[in-house]
């Protein structure tokens, strides 16, 4: 088993490096730079710049020499820890993705909570009570959660509540904290707020983890160590869960390999509809500007964060399924 | 009735509701089993047999129900007088007092030792829950019993087989485990479901003879079910012979192997393969096939195929199981005139 992680590990750098070379690459894609960018966001505004200007600008920023030096450049910074310097902000890149990195994990990490902890029941009992009312009714409900987009369900969520409660919902804190430094407070309010971006994210996943349980659990229900476990003499309920959820599970947790990077990835769009201080809107908004190191850094944070949630659901898997962990070792 | 018997099944009926339509796979079944006794319940594939004996388990899934008949049996080792019977039949199969005769007083031991244990479970935790459901006793004294049971059953080194998982043990031991199961808590009655159809021939003897040695120095009752009526004649004391869901003939093992009544029995013994058989004569085999249990024949549930089918009673009338003889009892209007009321 540790032989195993240990493996993962040794594999995490490589991977990385990889991804830098993709992700440097993406960012590198759109036609024009942040200069482009920049000068054309200053035409708009009326104002305008001179020829050297420009170029002086580019080679400030080292626009002007070839991708595979800037890539080297970037990359030799970053080893050292250092992300460099947000170009539209004019903000160290670290300063600016730190906390919402954090605040984007938290987020990413309550909702996978609540995603498992919901849907587990939800399958469990649909499944031993297949085609009962409960069945049917989270049937619908499974499909609908499935169909309906999560910033749709944000956005509506969020007029209901100003409609009709009258509160605004959107962001991670309430004013006071929103800029304050950490504190026991600020973390109550935290967790005041978590909770609706949580389940909206976490809808769409509850729905898509209750379905592939319930028919995981039902394909378990009929196998002959459920036979042999009541014939132990063994209550229904406990051996339920002991045997037949036990087994279900284990191919919910191999898709928790791709589940959980969505959850940090996906809610970009839910992020920016809730004005939410994720590295989700951040990342658009260095997109829209052009911030190519901003925009690099992120994207290197999110694979960062796949590969730790794929090593995540590897080590689960092992500890949970002997089989694998005989397999590799 | 027998009044020494430690279980005896009284006209037990088990039915599957469908949208198809109703399947009396168990329709009337009656015999007993003696303390000590070996009984052999045979008959071909959809006969009801395993059905059976899930009803007296109790663990019959929806949308299969026992609907009726008794089954009598007697949990308690003292105070054999006859009287303390309880009826299987009228227990919730959910319910607190299944389950503490489930396990303890009559266990099982399944057809596939393979499915039967989970392949994320080591066998030691396996083994441990099955005595600790039953016994209050903590996790050490469990895992003494069920080394001391492994021991028993013949599983070499059982202290490092209790950290293994079934994938990793070979067929015959995954069965010696299974066995050792059964006996964790010193059960009255071993049903042993097809014990020895997953495991090669060799392996198979060895089962057989280990399963009849333990129930003499553990004074149980087996009931054992099986198609193959070779092992039958090795480890049983009484037969029952069934088919579509009743019960053709019972018996002695002597009296149904060398003096069978029924014409089913008769059948199936006819084809048996002997060595002193003449080579490349085809093998007598019984005409026909098993009727869909939607499509049950009206009066003896065997007349389609049988060879002494006699028109416009056999059809019209099921025979009731009567005893002839000394010891045998059977279903067929050859021997007796007594019907079913219907």
């Amino acid at each position: 088993m540790l032989v195993y992680i240990v493996k993962r590990l040794l594999l995490l750098p490589l991977l990385l490096l990889v991804f830098s070379v993709i992700a440097f690459i993406l960012i590198q894609a759109p036609p024009g730079d942040f200069v482009t960018s920049y000068v054309a966001e200053l035409a708009a505004s009326g104002s305008s710049m001179d020829r050297l200007q420009i170029d002086a600008l580019r080679e400030l920023y080292g626009l002007d020499r070839p991708g595979y030096v800037q890539y080297f450049k970037w990359l030799s910074r970053i080893l050292q820890g250092d992300l460099g310097i947000s170009l539209d902000f004019q903000k160290p890149i670290s300063e600016l993705i730190g906390q919402r990195l954090l605040l984007t994990v938290i987020l990413g990490l309550s909702t996978f909570l609540f995603t498992f902890a919901v849907a587990l029941p939800i399958g469990t009992i649909s499944a031993t009570r297949q085609y009962s009312f409960f069945d049917y009714f989270f049937t619908v409900f499974n499909y609908v959660g499935v169909a309906t987009p999560t910033f749709m369900t944000a956005l509506i969520l969020m007029w209901l509540a100003f409609s009709k409660l009258g509160i605004t919902i959107t962001g991670l804190f309430s004013p006071e904290y929103a800029d304050a430094a950490w504190s026991f407070g600020r973390v109550v309010d935290l967790g005041k707020h978590v909770w609706l971006p949580m389940v909206i994210l976490g809808l769409d996943g509850t729905a898509r983890l209750a379905r592939i349980l319930r028919a995981n659990l039902l394909d378990e229900l009929n196998k002959p160590y459920m036979e042999m476990a009541r014939a132990k003499g063994m209550p229904e309920w406990r051996l339920i869960i002991k045997y037949p959820v036990r087994l279900a599970i284990n191919p919910l947790v191999s898709s928790l390999g791709w589940y959980l990077p969505l959850i940090f990835s996906g809610s970009l769009i839910v992020a920016t509809v809730l004005n939410l201080p994720t590295i989700g809107p951040l990342l658009l908004r260095s997109l829209i500007s052009q911030d190519m190191f901003l925009a690099g850094s992120i994207v290197l944070s999110y694979f960062g964060l796949a590969v730790i949630g794929t090593l995540l659901s590897d080590v689960l898997l092992a500890w949970l399924d002997p089989r694998i962990r005989m397999e590799e070792s | 009735m027998n009044t020494n018997a430690i279980l005896s099944v009284r006209n037990l009926k088990t039915r599957f509701t469908m949208d198809e339509g109703t399947t009396k796979a168990v329709d009337g079944v009656s015999f007993d089993v003696a303390p000590g006794q070996v009984v052999g319940i045979v008959g071909e594939s959809g006969c009801g047999k395993s059905v059976t004996i899930k009803s007296i388990l109790r663990i019959v899934q929806k949308p299969g129900e026992v609907v009726g008949g008794e089954i009598l049996f007697r949990p308690q080792r003292h105070g054999e007088n006859g009287t303390d019977f309880v009826d299987l039949a009228k227990l919730d199969g959910r319910g607190k007092e299944m389950r503490t005769i489930r396990g303890n007083d009559i266990a099982l031991i399944p057809q596939e030792p393979m499915a039967a244990l989970s392949p994320v479970h080591t066998i030691g935790n396996q083994l441990v829950e099955a005595v600790q459901l039953h016994r209050k006793i903590n996790k050490r004294q469990a895992e003494e019993i069920a080394i001391e049971r492994m021991k028993e059953v013949g599983v070499p080194s059982p202290e490092e087989r209790m950290s293994a998982y079934s994938w990793e043990l070979s067929g015959g031991l995954r069965q010696r485990v299974m066995i050792a199961m059964a006996l964790l808590c010193s059960p009255r009655l071993l049903i042993a479901d097809e014990p020895t159809t997953a495991i090669d021939v060799t392996t198979q003897a060895q089962v057989l003879n280990l399963l009849r040695g333990l129930q003499k120095n553990h004074d149980m009752a087996i009931i054992f079910i099986t198609h193959d009526l070779g092992v039958i004649a090795q480890v049983a004391d009484d037969v029952v012979v069934m088919y579509l869901g009743r019960v053709m003939e019972t018996g002695p093992v002597d009296d149904i192997f060398h003096n069978p009544l029924h014409p089913y029995t008769k059948a199936l013994l006819g084809s048996i393969p002997s060595i002193h058989t003449t080579s490349r004569e085809p093998l007598p085999t019984i005409e026909g096939s098993i009727p869909h249990p939607f499509n049950r024949p009206a009066g003896c549930p065997f007349f389609p195929r049988c060879a002494a089918y006699m028109p416009g009673k056999c059809d019209r009338q099921t025979p009731k199981l009567e005893r002839i003889g000394e010891h045998q009892s059977v279903s067929c209007f050859l021997h007796h005139e007594v019907a079913e009321e219907i």
